[in-house]
């Protein structure tokens, strides 16, 4: 991750009349994965979270964070990674969407980055259809690929029908 | 929007509405001078306050329709058309007042059709002249005030608010604006003058400067000046409050008007938002209160509570605020029930009662059309046209009477006309026609299931009522707003006796109390609007889980209560088959289904604050919206209407157990009877009610004697015969049982192999019986137990048990006809009273008694069960007491229910006896004396 850092603090300097977005990285599945900063309220550590029966596969539950209910997303469901196998407590980034709150459970989370716009690369075309609906394209850092996920098309889960 | 106009247009709407309701009553009540003068000071200050604000359209129409008004009080006659006339004035005046609010202008237009009949008509009670001679000064006004107004030194309005509240006590609320105005016109008390002042004061007021020398209050002329545009701004402020403080000075009966005149208005938004920091101010104490049960003994302890307390008051007081009477939602109702009827050509009279009842705004705005919905196909479709009316034998005047009142933590709305009833047939096809049913269901399916399609969707009641078109929603629109809030709906038709239709619904939507009970180590909230009781199931007690092949259900006071595992219902039992034996049922009612949700635990009630569901999770209907419980974990809460919908049509086939559990809880223990258990010739075990036997014996088989045949006893020195049923032999040594049943100086002795038991029980004989002696079976302690007719046993003793006293009536045998659903009660009753000398016609259902009396067959005396499905006892004695034919013909209430309550409520319903069921020497002197009565009153 230090590499990372280093690589955006010289193509910051690098490029520093071109658009710039800060992304809150984080790990999922063992894939890095980019969200972009103004989009995510706070990081937290899911507490009793709450199942919900006969949601979608794609809701983990809900829970109580600081007297909002907050609707946890499992995105290893939502972008078709396989489940944990580990027992570590997941991670949530809180968003927001339509005055609801939203937590996308994470493995962990990363640094945030400050990457140009122009480096940003098209999804490639043989991404995984399922994460390709979700990602609004690639950042290639150094040693690792970020995707970057665009947040409404995160929470615009399989509609109703499909899920019950 | 300037302040004062908006203030203008919700008070004026306010009037208006006002105004629309007393003009109906009036209508009606053309003498009541107090009606007239509330309506008159209404218009009055809407005229006055347009006058001020110079908007000269409404100000003229105003006008013209106190002129009227103003005939009126005068003497002249009321007739319909005045009032439709003022009443489309007031149509226009609120039309233009839509314009104004949209605007902000007063729409051009001219108004000379209906102020040019206003005026017609007055002018047929009098000169108006004078009074019409005022519109120009007045219209002066505008000028000055508008100014006047911003300028307006807020110590004015101070001074001239104690003077009118120090003067209101002693001079009755009238006299506010009175007290303003005194300069001009001191001492003037009489309410009539009072009014006629007011009238006469506007000009006057409209130049100022012409009389200040006459004013005794001291007051230079620009605080006099100054003074009327404060006056207005306090009589728009208190423009409701003032007069209807007068009308509750006047009138001990209260008008309807429910504005305190200590009132201000707040922004609803504002409340809105109170609303919701208080409903987080409970969670934060309920998650206080949590971790204070997890440490004893802290110092958090007694501040806590305090803070419990306050809080609970608190959320109190902000409901209160939110809490409006019910009687504003009805409002609109007098005028369109006036309207319907004036286009309908039926006479139509709305009762209202329980006005005053108060319930949560946003519920209110919720029921408001449903309701109004309700009321005008009542009207329409409901209440049967005057011919029609007429030929049936009912009064004239349909009646449809809205009534509302609390019960537990909801509000109980009954709207029920005395109209023709809903069209079972026509249902009935309409329903097979849509594919709601089978043909072969429909025809198993009791009245009220059927009448219960009316809320299906896409059932409109006016294409299966009448031919007559719909108004656009129909019933299942109703019902879907009442859901929608958590409420349910009952309708009950009678054929020919009218329709009512109740909701019940929770007082407020946002702090519920529910249930938290627990399913596969998950907890959930269930509304308690919707639970009726909790039942403790265990594999090896009287409540246990039984099985229909694969369906569990419960045996619930012998009926069976159809069961959903809630683990198995949300599929979180991980895929395992086997649902646990042993849990808790939470009985559950949804409109009529009732059935049993299993849980695995019950924790606590707990006032819980609604969340809606995440737009994700919004499709499942299982749950009506989440919550956060004290501890602050998240729960959902379970929807009682979607678990109906998941039971599906299997429950309703079960609808009948549902109404029967509902009708046994109403009724408590009314329905439980005296048994004596007893065997005598088979294994099964007999039963009779043990208020029919006077004694039981035990006599030594050597004292029982054969005699002519016939074995006799000698008992209490007279020789008592003994009757033996199919199967018992008279034991020759030892002791037998028998059980006396004596009438006055007789005796019968029947013998019986053993006497059981002594039970309560519901009796309720479920197949009926075709040998003698036997009336039907019941299940009584959970066996099949045969129900005796002791009927037939006592002229084996006698045989002429039942004829003799025939015959010493003979001469004058008066007739009875008998109405109770139990078929059991029919058979006993029917021999006492023949035993007692009386012609007995019985009818199982109030419907067929009314169908006897209608037939034009007479009676001395009714004797009526109360509690009856449809039609009870109580609704069976007031449709008697409405026809004029039967309505003096006695009623005598029977039921085991006999308290005070019961028999004041009788009493209303037109009982002239109320006699315990059993008590026969009550009933029989009961009866005695009402037709001894009624002959006398006869001859």
């Amino acid at each position: 991750m230090s590499n990372a850092i280093s690589t955006v603090a010289s193509k910051t300097t690098a490029t520093s009349d071109g658009a710039i977005t800060e992304y809150v990285t984080a790990m999922i599945g063992g894939q890095l994965f980019g969200l972009p900063i103004a989009r995510v309220q706070d990081v937290f550590m899911p507490d009793r979270l709450t199942m919900v029966p006969l949601a979608p596969p794609d809701v983990a539950g809900v829970l109580n964070l600081r007297g909002r209910i907050v609707t946890a997303i499992d995105m290893r469901t939502r972008l078709g990674l396989p489940k944990a196998d580990d027992d570590k407590p997941p991670m949530a980034m809180g968003v927001e969407m339509r005055g609801e709150s939203y937590g996308l459970l994470i493995d962990q989370i990363g640094e945030v980055l400050k990457l140009p716009d122009d480096s940003r690369e098209t999804n490639p075309v043989n991404l995984d259809p399922r994460m390709a609906t979700m990602a609004s394209g690639v950042h290639r850092l150094n040693g690792q690929l970020m995707v970057v996920l665009d947040v409404d098309k995160v929470l615009e889960l399989p509609s109703t029908a499909q899920a019950a | 929007m300037d302040d004062l106009l908006r203030e203008f247009l919700t008070e004026t709407n306010e009037s208006l509405d006002t105004v629309d309701n007393q003009l109906v009553r009036f209508e009606q009540d053309p003498n009541n001078a107090k009606i007239l003068d509330n309506i008159f000071r209404l218009v009055h200050t809407i005229k006055g306050t347009c006058g001020f604000l110079g908007l000269p359209r409404l100000e003229a129409l105003a006008h013209a329709a106190e002129t009227l008004m103003g005939k009126f009080r005068d003497g002249m006659p009321v007739t319909g058309e005045a009032v439709t006339l003022i009443l489309s004035t007031i149509d226009r005046l609120k039309e233009i007042l839509g314009q104004l609010e949209a605007t902000e202008a007063e729409p051009p237009g001219v108004d000379d059709d209906l102020i040019g009949q206003l005026e017609l008509l007055s002018e047929g009670g009098g000169a108006a002249a004078e009074v019409a001679a005022a519109v120009p000064d007045v219209a002066e006004a505008p000028d000055v005030a508008p100014e006047m107004m911003d300028e307006m030194p807020a110590e004015i309005v101070a001074e001239a608010a104690p003077v009118a509240e120090a003067a209101a006590p002693s001079t009755e609320g009238t006299l506010v604006p009175q007290v303003l105005e005194r300069a001009l016109r001191p001492g003037e008390v009489s309410l009539d003058e009072l009014e006629r002042a007011f009238r006469e004061t506007e000009m006057e007021v409209a130049a100022p400067a012409l009389a200040p020398d006459s004013a005794p209050v001291r007051l230079e002329i620009v605080k006099d000046e100054a003074a009327k545009p404060a006056k207005k701004d306090k009589a728009e402020g208190k423009a409701a409050a003032k007069p209807k403080k007068a009308a509750s000075d006047n009138e001990p009966a209260a008008e309807g008007d429910k504005i305190a005149n200590q009132s201000i208005r707040v922004n609803v938004d504002t409340l809105e938002h109170l609303m919701t920091m208080v409903s987080e101010l409970v969670l934060t104490r309920n998650q206080l209160l949590e971790i204070s049960r997890r440490h004893e003994d802290n110092e958090f302890k007694v501040p806590l509570q305090r803070l419990s307390t306050v809080t609970a008051e608190l959320q109190d007081g902000v409901m209160k605020t939110r809490m409006q009477p019910i009687g504003n939602a009805w409002q609109k109702l007098p005028r369109i029930v006036r309207d319907l009827a004036a286009e309908l050509g039926k006479h139509i009279e709305l009762e209202m009662h329980g006005a005053d009842t108060e319930l949560d705004r946003q519920v209110l705005d919720l029921i408001k059309d449903p309701l109004t919905h309700m009321v005008r196909n009542s009207a329409d479709h409901g209440l049967e046209t005057t011919a029609d009316r007429v030929r049936a034998g009912k009064p004239e005047q349909g009646t449809i009477r809205l009534s509302a009142y609390h019960e537990g933590g909801h509000i109980v709305i009954c709207i029920a006309d005395n109209g023709r009833g809903l069209d079972t047939e026509r249902i009935k096809a309409k329903a097979v026609a849509n594919g709601l049913v089978t043909e072969a269901d429909v025809e198993r399916m009791s009245e009220n299931q059927i009448h219960k399609f009316i809320f299906a969707p896409g059932f409109s009641t006016a294409a299966a009522v009448t031919s007559v078109s719909g108004r656009g929603v129909g019933m299942d629109v109703v019902r879907t707003n009442i859901d929608q809030i958590g409420g349910t709906i009952d309708i009950k038709s009678v054929a020919g006796e009218g329709t009512s239709i109740t909701i019940k619904i929770p007082l407020t939507l946002a702090i519920v109390s529910a249930l938290i009970v627990e399913a596969a180590g998950n907890r959930f909230a269930i509304p308690q609007l919707a639970v009726v009781e909790l039942v403790r199931a265990h594999a090896n007690s009287e409540h246990r889980i039984e099985r229909i092949k694969d369906t569990p259900v419960l045996r619930l006071r012998n009926k069976l209560l159809p069961l959903m595992h809630l683990r198995s219902l949300l599929k979180i039992d991980g895929g395992t088959e086997a649902e646990p034996e042993n849990g808790f049922i939470v009985v559950t009612q949804v409109g009529n289904q009732t059935f049993g949700i299993v849980v695995d635990g019950v924790f606590h009630t707990e006032e819980i604050v609604v969340k809606p569901m995440s737009t994700k999770l919004r499709h499942i209907n299982m749950f009506s919206g989440n919550t956060i419980l004290g501890d602050g974990a998240v729960i959902m809460i379970v929807d009682p209407n979607g678990i109906a919908q998941a039971l599906g049509t299997s429950v309703s086939s079960q609808h009948d157990i549902a109404d029967e559990a509902a009708a046994a809880r109403a009724s408590g223990t009314e329905q439980r009877t005296s048994l004596l258990v007893f065997r005598a010739g088979s294994a099964q075990p007999k039963a009779v009610p043990l208020s029919l036997v006077t004694r039981l014996e035990e006599i030594d088989a050597d004292k029982i004697e054969l005699s002519n045949g016939r074995h006799m006893v000698q008992y209490r020195d007279q020789l008592m015969p003994l009757v033996t049923m199919e199967g018992v032999s008279v034991s020759s040594s030892g002791t037998q049982p028998i059980l006396v049943f004596a009438d006055e100086e007789r005796a019968m002795g029947l013998v019986v192999d053993e006497i059981v038991d002594i039970v309560e029980e519901h009796l309720h004989i479920e197949v009926g019986s075709s040998r003698e002696g036997i009336l039907g079976s019941a299940v009584i302690k959970g066996a099949a137990t045969e129900v005796i007719d002791v009927g037939h046993f006592l002229p084996m003793a006698f045989a002429d048990w039942f004829k003799r006293k025939e015959m010493k009536a003979a001469l004058g045998a008066q007739s009875v006809l008998l109405v109770d659903d139990s078929a059991f009660f029919r058979n006993m009753l029917g021999p006492v009273l023949k035993a007692a000398g009386y012609k007995v016609r019985l009818a199982s259902t109030a419907q067929e008694g009314l169908g006897l009396l209608r037939a034009g067959q007479e009676f001395d005396a009714i004797l009526t069960d109360i509690e009856m499905p449809d039609m009870n006892g109580f609704e069976f004695a007031e449709t008697i007491r409405a026809d004029q034919k039967l309505a003096a013909t006695p009623i005598i209430g029977l039921s085991s229910l006999v308290n005070p309550a019961a028999i004041e409520r009788g009493r209303q319903a037109g009982f002239h006896d109320y006699v315990a069921k059993f008590d026969r020497p009550g009933l029989i002197a009961a009866l005695k004396e009402q037709t001894s009565h009624h002959m006398h009153e006869a001859a």
